[in-house]
């Protein structure tokens, strides 16, 4: 679809020669004054068994105390605690996430102890997604949480990488960029580390884990990266604890046979480590983390939910059936729910309707009893009543009978009487 | 829990800068700092784009100022509408060079609009607004690939010079019409054209008129007002935005003034030096486009203008048939467009403002 009269000659980029100094040459200044203001985002994920050493590390990594209580070692399974700080240097604000794995390594069965990781740089990946699928965005005020360094601490063992390290960083590595570090490398000796390196290394490419690989393509940095590559993975001593060496004051660990000082190349690679997350790649593991772990599981989920780009002929607008797909999801759902909703009060009035029929039964019953008591009294009270009456009218009869008798035996005594005094009377005169 | 640490959320929306991450005490340097020349380090090897269009009337020295802006034939020989007869449509035409210097690489694409405001029947600004969508439509197209390209290129027009006539009066009906509706999709700088045709008095004068004119009809060109991110900005752009728009003259010739080489016109009365702030203001457009502004230019086009594109097309989605349509953005009647603030994403710690478009 072109519009008419528009014509573009793009195809012919050719390199034109300026005659002056046009100003252009402040762009990357002018780039760089803009990201400054917004400030940086950096997310560290530190997977390791308890007491290995992580906290101490990132403390001893950023020179600073950052505040927590060493974990226990009874957690019923691996859980996640992401702590973000605020950091500056100069006019640099960092915005750093720590994110740790808490027990991990102490269970029992540790089948599923790289899951919850998993999940948790899924969740990340799938809270910038949503965000860029949202009509209404905004991508650059995004405080961005996915993971752009996991920072794998290997136990001193001394032999060989443990089946849960394999395991789970076979699982991380097509997710987050890997920098595998033995952790208290203090413990061992030298001649040992170097053949415990190798041994890593090793198990690593057999095993077909894709660690971080140091870009070596850019000339600025690709002599120290290829350099430090060789060290991986970095056998690291953290602490926060400083020891006077010479005439100045170093982190070190003190112990009766020596010093071990951090920053001292000979004694461990913890400057090394710095170097290669902090100073010279940091802007790279971001990138990785956006172009190409977050695009790939991006591109993973988007074919999950059933899209693919077509070839240019049809051109459908994948993002539409997205919306479309969503929304009537959505309807769906909201349609289900309300059938749902129908059904349990349906089914309630009808549960109630039961109970009242019962409850009007039960009232009919009771009323019927209540009336054939009320007879059967109402019966006995007349059967009474008659009875009573009978009595009465017997005690009548008998009343008059007596009565009458008496009246009788007067009559027959008052004539007695009249006789007796007729004849006293008489024999009187 | 501890209200210093949080525990991770899946879904957690957007939140800026959080006032509950505590800033910490450092004993020395860890190096942070080295991230900046990391990023320079990138931005050279990748390079930069930029990509503007110069909209105006014919014989108003479009072309000559792009060649001046960038020191250099930007145009092949014949430049669109010099010599040929006046197109009969209003036309577009694009050329894209690949310039450096010390070290940075720009590719540059400058989009001429021969054509414009010649006709009779002026009103289809059509396809220069198509044009600036297209490039949006492309943008868009290829961000939402499933598998997407590493850097995906951007054609998106991120400064539209307008060329004003030196009339001396104020702006044409045509004018305002236009930067209405050009103002609300890419970012939009006025000049003064040929501005040796006017006193210093007569262009203050004009420059005033043209301001209130702007600001009657509601027209916000670049840079925006409501963009201005701390107190440093404001006072900046405050200073452009009182010269604003720039009265600029442009040439390629230079002549020989009191023993300097300057870039200049020749006249019968004089040299007008293009360089000189007492003869015209063509370096403040210079610093403007090149030397300060220029990836500002490219944010507000990104953040703002791009979002505002993809809010529309992927709301309308569902009415439009599949392919990129083209979104027509009529401009409201100034009273509307008053009570309306500008569909924009503030850039402070504060939320998308959720306003309605």
């Amino acid at each position: 679809m072109s519009f008419q009269g528009w014509h573009h000659q793009n195809e012919e980029l050719r390199n034109l020669s300026l005659s002056g100094h046009v100003g252009f040459d402040s762009l990357p200044d002018q780039l760089v004054n803009k990201s400054t203001s917004q400030g940086f985002c950096f997310n560290i994920l530190c997977v390791g068994e308890t007491g290995i050493g992580k906290s101490t590390l990132m403390d001893t990594l950023f020179n600073t105390k950052f505040e927590s209580d060493p974990a226990t070692h009874n957690e019923p399974g691996v859980r996640l605690k992401a702590r973000s700080y605020e950091l500056q240097e100069s006019n640099v604000r960092l915005k750093l996430t720590i994110v740790d794995t808490v027990g991990f390594g102490d269970q029992i069965n540790k089948d599923d102890s790289y899951k919850p990781i998993v999940e948790y740089i899924d969740a990340q990946f799938e809270a910038y997604l949503q965000e860029e699928l949202k009509i209404k965005r905004s991508l650059f005020n995004y405080h961005d949480t996915r993971i752009h360094a996991c920072l794998y601490f290997i136990a001193p063992t001394g032999h060989s990488l443990k089946s849960l390290d394999l395991v789970t960083m076979k699982k991380l590595d097509s997710k987050v960029n890997i920098i595998p570090i033995i952790a208290k490398a203090d413990t061992i000796a030298k001649n040992e580390l170097h053949k415990f390196k190798s041994k890593i290394m090793s198990e690593l490419v057999s095993n077909g884990v894709q660690i971080y690989q140091f870009p070596t393509d850019e000339e600025t940095v690709a002599e120290i990266n290829a350099t430090m590559s060789v060290h991986l993975p970095f056998a690291v001593v953290g602490s926060t604890e400083e020891v006077k060496i010479g005439n100045k004051m170093a982190k070190a660990r003190q112990y009766p046979w020596g010093v071990v000082q951090v920053e001292n190349e000979n004694h461990c690679d913890f400057v090394k480590l710095r170097e290669m997350l902090i100073r010279v790649n940091m802007e790279d593991l971001r990138e990785q983390t956006h172009t190409r772990h977050y695009e790939l599981y991006r591109r993973c989920k988007l074919e999950e939910m059933g899209f693919k780009d077509t070839d240019p002929d049809s051109k459908p607008f994948s993002l539409q059936e997205t919306y479309e797909a969503k929304r009537n999801e959505f309807l769906g759902e909201l349609q289900k729910k309300e059938e749902e909703m129908r059904q349990m009060f349906v089914m309630r009035v009808k549960e109630k309707e039961a109970e009242l029929k019962e409850a009007e039964k039960e009232l009919h019953e009771k009323f019927d009893l209540l009336k054939r008591t009320h007879q059967e009294e109402k019966k006995k009270v007349e059967d009474k009543k008659k009875e009573l009456e009978e009595e009465v009218n017997n005690f009548q009869k008998k009343k008059a009978a007596a009565q009458l008798l008496q009246s009788q035996a007067q009559q027959s005594g008052a004539q007695q009487t009249k006789k007796d005094k007729d004849k006293k009377n008489a024999s009187f005169t | 829990m501890d209200p210093l640490r949080r525990s991770p959320s899946p879904c957690s929306s957007s939140r800026p800068s959080s006032p509950s991450t505590p800033a910490c005490e450092m004993f020395g340097p860890i190096g942070i700092e080295a991230v900046l020349g990391q990023l320079k380090i990138k931005a050279m090897k990748m390079g930069f784009e930029f990509n503007i269009m110069v909209v105006g009337q014919s014989g108003l020295g479009k072309s000559t100022m792009v060649n001046t802006l960038f020191k250099s034939k930007v145009w092949k020989s014949n430049p669109p509408g010099l010599g040929l007869p006046t197109p009969q449509t209003l036309q577009l035409h694009s050329v894209t060079h690949v310039i450096e210097e010390k070290g940075v690489k720009l590719k540059l694409t400058v989009t001429d609009t021969p054509g414009f405001g010649d006709q009779i029947n002026n009103d289809n600004w059509d396809p220069i607004l198509g044009y600036i969508n297209e490039q949006y439509e492309r943008y868009l197209q290829e961000e939402i690939l499933i598998t997407r390209r590493h850097h995906i290129p951007d054609t998106r027009v991120h400064c539209c010079v307008y060329f004003v006539p030196p009339t001396g009066h104020c702006l044409r009906p045509l004018d305002i019409e236009f930067l209405q509706r050009l103002c609300r999709t890419v970012n939009v700088v006025p000049v003064i054209a040929r501005a040796d045709s006017l006193t210093m008095e007569e262009r203050e004068a004009f420059r005033h008129r043209i301001q209130k004119n702007l600001r009657t009809h509601c027209i916000d060109v670049y840079p925006q007002k409501c963009f201005d991110e701390d107190i440093n900005d404001k006072i900046l752009n405050s200073k452009l935005r009182d010269r604003i728009p720039f009265a600029v003259v442009g040439a390629d010739r230079e002549h020989l003034v009191n023993g300097r080489c300057v870039l200049g016109r020749k006249t019968k009365w004089g040299i007008i030096e293009v360089e000189n702030m007492a003869h015209c203001e063509f370096p403040l457009l210079r610093d403007l486009l090149i030397r300060s502004h220029l990836q500002d230019l490219k944010d507000i086009t990104h953040n703002v203008h791009y979002e505002n594109y993809r809010v529309i097309r992927l709301n309308e989605s569902h009415l439009l048939p599949r392919g990129p349509g083209w979104v027509n953005l009529d401009p409201a009647s100034p009273g509307q467009l008053t009570s309306r603030r500008p569909f924009k994403v503030c850039r402070g710690a504060h939320d998308v403002s959720e306003d309605e478009f």
